[in-house]
């Protein structure tokens, strides 16, 4: 870069903490409020999760009275797994993709804002959103599917599922670099919908073909649900919770890996 | 024209004296320059957005970066945002590197931005804008400046298209910047609305701010800047004041019956571009007198003689048109 002489004063602008505190707490806040307000990701992040778990762990487990709080258990777990991931899929993937895409990235990255602000604040959407679907789905567990645990056991587990975001935002930060806003809703249900399936999300894994058992443990929803079914005593083979936060944690250094390279490609790009 | 010229009289007389520290405009000699680009060179894969490209901005100066789509201004003006690195050359704003960041408090910008964030409402999008500047005007101000006031909750989706640019405007001056980029800012505008627009960019100047405007409309640069640049295929192919460039720009259309042939009558000095129409010739050129005396000359049976002004877009391409045969002789 060259350096040049100039007589125009050089004061770098200065911020100080109250105000960049402040700006973090205004996106996220506008980030929240933008999110509620778009129906389709608020019904669907929302309603079909508890659509769901209405139908496979309350009524399909009625036929059963003996066990009938067990199975209400178990899919309050994988279904509350289904519903984290979709938050922070779609509320990273789809967005990021259409915001970057369309030009609107661009004019945060040409403004003051920490970028920094911008991921935080989808982040805390996306706890906010699974914390709220968590504790619909224990609500309704416990109203009607006959679910009665601990309140610390509970609390464990909707902290387990909602920390669970964090993996699937790094996932969707990393499909929102590289998906095209108009195919992204698409790539992120192609991902979302079959890795659900083969983790055991819908169908327990023990019910699976013996391949499908195998390649489950490479998938990050595994592990996440075999953490939440710890919690609650249900996992078919405990086994050491370490090793799943291992997982999950290599899972999310990936995703960031591969976000980060998007990043850097983004900038050399004509979008907007 | 006459409106223009008097709405730019006017930003002028309104400025306050207090803030009339900076020249309106300063020569391009003098080497004060609050942003400038040198050898700049962008291509995506083969296609070259900038060649070579130098640029200057003065304080205080509304600088009109004009070329047809294409030309590169957008890519121009995403480099001084230090939204885009250039493959070769430097850029520097206000003595920095752009892409370092540190000086976007001091910075605003209009994009032209596919799609905004719809469910926010006029207010919040300014508010949060607002929040990332170190010193931003009151939300009132910015309302009242981009004409805000009485949309002020209404959600982004629900906006005209006119309505939608001036919150684009007013996300780019909420942070009281010093040096504003408006990158089209009055593209798909009805007259009405860019009428409007062009009143709140004088306003700009009229309180101190640099401006650097991209337009491909002549009679918008016309109409707003010190000091224009043509832009074309990446590469700056004319600069000067308003009238310097209409000078350069605006051409007149000379219509006539003739018994030359075609061939004989694009011969003729001064004549940019010839065809028939009907029985009648059409003539584009940069002056109008030398080509009549030449074309009474040649032939006296000259008749339906017509001179008028070329329009301003025809003007334009033959500007532009006429440099890329240039360089193609060259």
């Amino acid at each position: 870069m060259a350096t040049t002489t100039f007589p125009i004063p050089l004061a770098v602008p200065r911020r100080s903490l109250q105000r960049t505190i402040a700006i973090y707490l205004k996106e996220a806040k506008y980030e929240l409020i933008n999110k509620t307000r778009i129906p389709i990701y608020a019904i669907s992040t929302i309603v079909f999760p508890l659509m769901f778990y209405v139908l496979f762990g309350i009524v399909l487990g009625h036929d059963n009275p003996a066990n009938r709080g067990e199975t209400a258990t178990y899919v309050l777990a994988t279904m509350g797994c289904f519903g984290v991931m979709a938050v922070a899929l779609f509320g990273f993937g789809v967005s990021l993709a259409m915001e970057r895409g369309q030009g609107w990235m661009q004019m945060k990255r040409a403004s003051p804002m920490p970028i920094s602000a911008y991921f935080l604040a989808k982040l805390f959407a996306a706890v906010v959103f699974s914390t709220v679907i968590m504790l619909l789905l224990l609500a309704v567990g416990i109203a009607f599917g006959g679910v009665h645990m601990p309140v610390a056991t509970a609390a464990k587990l909707v902290g387990i599922l909602v920390a669970g975001s964090i993996p699937f935002s790094a996932m969707g930060l990393a499909i929102g670099y590289f998906a095209k806003p108009n195919s992204a809703p698409a790539v992120v249900n192609l991902v979302y919908l079959p890795m659900s399936f083969c983790s055991g999300l819908w169908i327990p894994l023990f019910l699976l073909p013996h391949g499908l058992q195998v390649l489950a443990t490479f998938l990050p929803p595994f592990h996440l649900a075999q953490l939440a079914l710890n919690t609650v005593g249900l996992a078919p083979n405990p086994t050491p919770a370490w090793g799943h936060v291992e997982a999950l944690l290599a899972f999310t250094l990936v995703s960031l890996g591969l976000a980060a390279w998007g990043y850097r490609r983004d900038e050399g790009k004509t979008y907007g | 024209m006459s409106t223009a010229i008097s709405g730019k009289l006017s930003a002028v007389s309104y400025q306050p004296s207090a803030i009339s520290h900076q020249p309106r405009s300063v020569p391009a000699s003098q080497p004060v320059s609050i942003a400038r680009a040198r050898n700049l060179k962008k291509s995506y894969g083969n296609v070259v957005a900038l060649e070579n490209l130098n640029l200057d901005i003065h304080p205080g100066e509304l600088l009109a970066l004009l070329g047809p789509n294409g030309a590169g201004k957008t890519t121009l003006v995403r480099m001084l945002l230090g939204v885009a690195r250039p493959d070769s050359g430097s850029v520097s704003v206000f003595g920095a590197n752009p892409y370092q960041g540190q000086m976007r408090g001091r910075l605003g910008a209009m994009l032209q931005v596919g799609r905004v964030p719809e469910t926010l409402k006029v207010r919040e999008h300014i508010d949060l804008f607002s929040s990332y500047y170190p010193n931003p005007l009151p939300l009132q101000e910015t309302f009242e400046i981009a004409g805000l006031s009485e949309i002020q909750d209404r959600p982004y989706g629900e906006l005209s298209g006119g309505q939608k640019q001036r919150v684009l405007f007013g996300i780019a001056i909420c942070g009281n910047p010093d040096l504003l980029f408006l990158d089209e800012p009055t593209v798909g505008l009805d007259v009405e609305a860019r009428r409007l627009m062009w009143s709140q960019i004088r306003s700009l100047i009229a309180r101190g701010k640099t401006v650097l405007l991209t337009t491909h409309y002549l009679n918008e640069a016309d109409a707003l800047a010190d000091r224009i640049l043509v832009l074309n295929q990446g590469a700056i192919i004319a600069e000067g004041t308003p009238a310097e460039i209409k000078a350069r720009a605006m051409g007149k259309q000379i219509r006539c019956t003739s018994r030359l042939t075609l061939e004989e009558v694009r011969q003729i000095p001064g004549v940019l571009s010839v065809k028939a129409d009907r029985n009648a010739f059409e003539l584009q050129v940069h002056a109008a007198e030398p080509v009549v005396r030449e074309l009474l000359q040649r032939d006296s049976w000259l008749a339906d003689l017509e001179v008028t002004n070329a329009g301003l877009e025809e003007a334009f391409l033959a500007l532009t048109q006429n440099h890329n045969a240039e360089s193609k002789e060259n």
